[in-house]
Order: C-alpha cells, then sequence, then structure tokens
C-alpha cells in the first residue's frame, strides 16, 4: 500500500514489538536513538505516570475515626455537665446513665433489636421498591423529552414536599398498615431517586455521547454501555438521599400513625415514650433513629459512592 | 523540492477509495441566520493513504471530520465510506473513566460484536500494538497522556475500520510525548494499511506525518490547495524537507488568513 512505498531505512522495527535492533550492529547512533522508539517510550511513560498509593488503616483511624470520637464525648460531657447543673427538671432532661440504662433494660428484655428490625426492614423494604420504581422513572424523563416536559417538574417540586404531608391521605386510602407505610416512603424517595438520575444523565459529558456512538453505542445499547454508567455518580447521590428521604418518611409514618397491628418500630417508641412521659424512652428512640440513619449510609451509601470515585480517579486527597 | 502541486480542482479520481467526500456543504441555522460552515468540498481518502487537512479556525475541518464519521448530516453533496463506520480519535481521549484501559477496548470489540471468548487477546494484542503491554487494568486516570491517547488509538483500532478520522488529537500533549506519538502513528498506519484522515492546525504536523496535505481557507471552509508529500517515511519533525515545505504551505495559510483582514 501506499505506506510502504517508500524504502525502508535500517533499524525501522518492521514487527514492531520487539525493543528496536540492538545498537552495536553499525547503524549510525542518531537512527538508532531514533527508532529505538520502545525504549523512548517506555521512558516517558515512567516519567508521566502519576504513583497512587493507599493511605495506611493507622493514618485513616487517626483521621478519620478520632475527630468524630472525640466530638461525641465532648456532647456527652457537656449533656452530664448541665444535668449536674440542674439547669431543668429532671423529666425534662435525664441523665445520660438514665438513657443508657433504658437501653440496658431494653436490651435485657429482648425488645431492642425488634425495635431496630421492625422499622428497619421496613425503610430498606421500602427504599428498595423506590429503587425499582425510581430509575425507569428516572430514565424516562431524562431520555424522552415529552415525558421531562410533562412530569419533570412535578418530580423536582414534589423534592420539597414533605413526605409527612402523605401520612393523612396514605391513612384514609390505605388504612392502618404496612401499606399504608410503604406508599408513604415511595412518596417521599421515589421523586429523590429519580431526580438524582436524571440530573446524573444531565451531566453526562457530551464527549462520552459522541465516543460512544463512533463505536456503535447507539439507542439502549448506548443507555446501557455509556450513559448509565456515566451518569452513575449523579445516580448514588440520588440513591443516598432516596435513603434519607425514606428513613424520614418512614419515621413521621410511624409516630403518627400507631395501631397495635403494626408493630413497635423506633417511631412508634418515640411516640410510646412521649405518651408515658418518659423522656428516657424518647431520648433512647431519637438516638437509635440517628444511629440507624447514620450507619446505612456509613456502611452501605458512603463506601459504594467512595469505591464509585475512586475507580473515576474522581476522589481527590487532600 | 520534493513536492508536487495538484489544483484543488482536478483531485485524483481513484475509483477506489476509503472514503469519498462529493460536493459537501454545510450549514448551520444561528441567531444571525444561516451560516455556511462548508462550501462544495469534493476530497477522496485512497485506501492506505494518509491525509491531513489543515487550516485556521473556522474552516470547518472539525465539522467535515464529523460529518464523515457520520455524526452529522451534509446540507448538500454526498460521503460515502465503503469500509463501513469510520473510527474517530478526539483531541480529548475520551476515554470512558469507569472502565479500565484493557475494558475500553473490549468495549469497542463487543459492540463491533466479536465474540466474547475472543475479545481479551484481541484486547492484548491492540494494546502491544501501541506498545502498552501489561497495561490491561490500568484506570484511565492513571495513565500519562500521551498513554490515555494511545488506548484511545488502540480503542479506535478495536473498531477494524478501513478509515481512521483524527481529530487534533496530539494537540493537548507536550511537545517531547507528541513528537514521539508521530513516530508511533506513522508506525503503526505503515503496519495496518489504515487509512488515515488527520485534521490538524499545526503545519509542521501535517507534513510531518501525511503523503498528502489538503489546505483549508476559512468561512466557508472550501480546499483551497493540496501538496503531495514525498519526503521518504520515517521522517522527523526536524528534517529540512519537512521544514521547507512547511514554510511554503505557511505562506500560504497565511495568505487565506490576511484576506479576512481586509473585508
Amino acid at each position: 500500500m501506499a505506506g510502504t512505498e517508500t524504502t525502508t531505512p535500517k533499524g525501522a522495527a518492521p514487527d514492531g514489538n520487539a525493543a528496536g535492533p540492538a545498537p552495536e550492529d553499525g547503524t549510525p547512533g542518531a537512527a538508532v536513538a531514533h527508532h529505538d522508539l520502545a525504549g523512548l517510550e517506555a521512558g516517558l511513560d515512567a516519567l508521566d505516570t502519576v504513583q497512587t498509593r493507599r493511605t495506611p488503616l493507622r493514618t485513616t483511624l487517626v483521621q478519620k475515626a478520632l475527630p468524630p470520637f472525640i466530638a461525641v464525648a465532648l456532647v456527652l460531657v457537656v449533656w452530664q455537665v448541665l444535668v449536674w447543673a440542674k439547669i431543668t427538671d429532671d423529666y425534662k432532661l435525664p441523665s445520660p446513665t438514665a438513657v443508657w440504662d433504658e437501653v440496658a433494660d431494653a436490651w435485657a428484655q429482648g425488645t431492642l433489636l425488634g425495635y431496630i428490625w421492625t422499622s428497619v426492614s421496613r425503610g430498606l423494604l421500602g427504599f428498595l421498591l423506590a429503587l425499582a420504581i425510581g430509575t425507569p422513572l428516572g430514565l424516562l424523563v431524562a431520555r424522552v423529552r415529552f415525558v421531562r416536559a410533562a412530569i419533570g417538574p412535578i418530580l423536582s417540586g414534589l423534592q420539597s414536599l414533605p413526605s409527612v404531608a402523605w401520612v393523612p391521605p396514605a391513612v384514609i386510602w390505605l388504612g392502618l398498615n404496612d401499606s399504608m407505610m410503604y406508599a408513604v416512603i415511595l412518596l417521599g424517595a421515589v421523586p429523590s431517586i429519580a431526580n438524582g438520575l436524571v440530573s446524573g444523565v444531565d451531566q453526562v459529558p457530551p464527549l462520552f455521547l459522541r465516543a460512544g456512538r463512533t463505536l456503535g453505542a447507539t439507542g439502549l445499547r448506548g443507555t446501557w454501555h455509556i450513559v448509565m454508567p456515566a451518569a452513575l455518580p449523579g445516580y448514588l447521590a440520588g440513591l443516598k438521599q432516596g435513603w434519607a428521604f425514606s428513613w424520614r418518611s418512614l419515621m413521621a409514618a410511624e409516630i403518627i400513625a400507631s395501631s397495635p397491628d403494626l408493630g413497635v418500630g423506633l417511631g412508634q417508641l418515640l411516640e410510646n415514650g412521649r405518651t408515658v412521659g418518659s423522656m428516657p424512652m424518647v431520648f433512647l428512640a431519637i438516638f437509635l433513629i440517628l444511629i440507624v440513619g447514620i450507619a446505612i449510609d456509613l456502611l452501605i451509601f458512603s463506601p459504594l459512592e467512595r469505591r464509585v470515585l475512586r475507580g473515576r480517579g474522581l476522589l481527590v486527597k487532600s | 523540492m520534493v513536492t508536487t502541486l495538484t489544483k484543488a480542482a482536478e483531485s485524483t479520481p481513484a475509483v477506489d477509495h476509503a472514503a469519498r467526500i462529493a460536493h459537501v456543504s454545510k450549514s448551520f441555522v444561528t441567531p444571525a441566520g444561516q451560516q455556511l460552515v462548508l462550501d462544495d468540498i469534493t476530497l477522496d481518502v485512497a485506501p492506505g493513504e494518509f491525509v491531513t487537512l489543515l487550516g485556521a479556525s473556522g474552516c470547518g475541518k472539525s465539522t467535515l471530520l464529523n460529518l464523515v464519521a457520520g455524526l452529522d448530516r451534509p446540507s448538500a453533496g454526498s460521503i460515502a465510506t465503503p469500509g463501513g463506520r469510520p473510527a474517530l480519535m478526539f483531541q480529548e481521549h475520551a476515554l470512558f473513566p469507569w472502565l479500565t484501559a484493557g475494558k475500553n477496548i473490549e468495549l469497542a470489540l463487543r459492540l463491533r460484536g466479536v465474540p466474547k471468548q475472543d475479545r481479551r487477546a484481541e484486547t492484548e494484542r491492540l494494546l502491544g500494538l501501541v506498545r502498552l503491554d501489561g497495561s490491561y487494568g490500568k484506570r484511565v486516570h492513571e495513565l500519562s497522556g500521551g498513554m490515555r491517547q494511545r488506548v484511545a488509538l488502540a480503542r479506535a483500532l478495536a473498531q477494524d475500520s478501513q478509515l481512521l478520522l483524527m481529530d487534533e488529537p496530539f494537540a493537548a500533549l507536550d511537545a517531547i510525548t507528541r513528537d514521539v506519538l508521530h513516530d508511533e502513528l506513522t508506525r503503526i498506519w505503515r503496519e495496518t494499511e489504515l487509512s488515515v484522515l488527520f485534521v490538524t492546525h499545526n503545519v509542521r504536523e501535517a507534513v510531518r506525518l501525511a503523503e498528502r496535505v489538503v489546505l483549508m481557507s476559512s468561512r466557508p471552509g472550501r480546499v483551497a490547495r493540496e501538496w503531495r508529500v514525498d519526503i521518504p517515511q520515517p521522517r522527523r519533525i526536524e528534517d529540512p524537507a519537512v521544514a521547507e515545505l512547511s514554510v511554503e504551505i505557511t505562506e500560504e495559510l497565511r495568505g487565506e488568513i490576511r484576506r479576512h483582514g481586509r473585508n
């Protein structure tokens, strides 16, 4: 072909994978330097490559785990000092030990894990349902212009509607049962998940779409191979927010709608504490709600997000 | 003088071609009205030929490349690429950051319909071709700019197209790396018998790489002149012959640009 018309000077590696000819074969020095392309490239690659190194576990512990530990300890100390100073009545502000006794009691009676599990299982199942509905919905809104124009604004508007507002109609429509809880969770979480995916898709760099199209990734194949993975960081942010909304909606529903058929979740525990006037129980419920919310985020969403961002080189270590 | 001159109007009427661009015009609708970007472009790329498209800003060279790639449609005229959908390389590497270097190439193979069991070996072969053996599992952000462009080249080659379109692929690289990649590209082009249509605004790069340099005028883009480059390969960017022709082409390019200052 055209490329082979010119004479090939000695030393132009014809097979292209060897490290070039040995320099001692009598070729003029300049030509050797020019044609030892493989060695040259290896050198450039070595000079230009960034070395990434994982931080050792010890440093992570000191930098990440110690500060929140100190903060919690500080809050406990301030709390205890306030109790000692008797700034208010005992029944309004119980001491940390009184709350701890409440925890120990619930643990001894074997009810503690029951409270947690009742709410967590509801919350996670509701969240998974929201995921199954919110994902295709978000994809439709992001990719189909008519759907976006029709329901896009409503979907983002729904995000600012507190999901507690859905509890009264849900109770009237569905009665005091688990379906009502799930309905409230869905109405809270689906818009967040769908919106997260929409903004993730909107932020996909056009270059990726063009590159995908030249490779033949169009239509559904483009969505699967290019759009979805490219939108993953935004989608994950939406999931995280979706979980927060699920959990908040659920607690609102549990506090407002209590019935013996529903079992005692953390929301009911809080409401029960108020009715019997036990501030330690109220505190216990609040702490458990907070801890579960944080734990799910720390155990599921944060590692997932970090993994995705680190894989893409988007997690900058300061 | 090692070059010969041909008028654009009488470009070689090759029957056999990797790309045939015939009387292509392209205009865009802007708030200021219809804007003609490309005006009656006719250009053939022969099989195995290396052609560079050279021009200043606004000559529509990237637009033309998009048309040949099938990413956009011409307003008039026709474009034929008998070798199938052309491969396209961008100035930015455009590698997918959620995949490793190897998986980026494998995705191209998969989309081309290569059976699963053959993909890994073919990927390793392509990585070897761009001298990145052992980089299969590397993340895109772990690679240097030059390495990324080589993976991008391997991914483009994975499409197994007859025609490779390159849109200023080395413009964002440092001079040392760019020089090395010129050598690499020449080597790979000679090994693979690919046809290459390479867009650049760098005259020396155009002369260093091409068998034929096509100069485009700006606003609207037209083929102004073309040169056949008979300097033997492999060339160096410092070769006196490359420099001499570059001076001649630069003069012509500057003439084209000056015309815009006068009206």
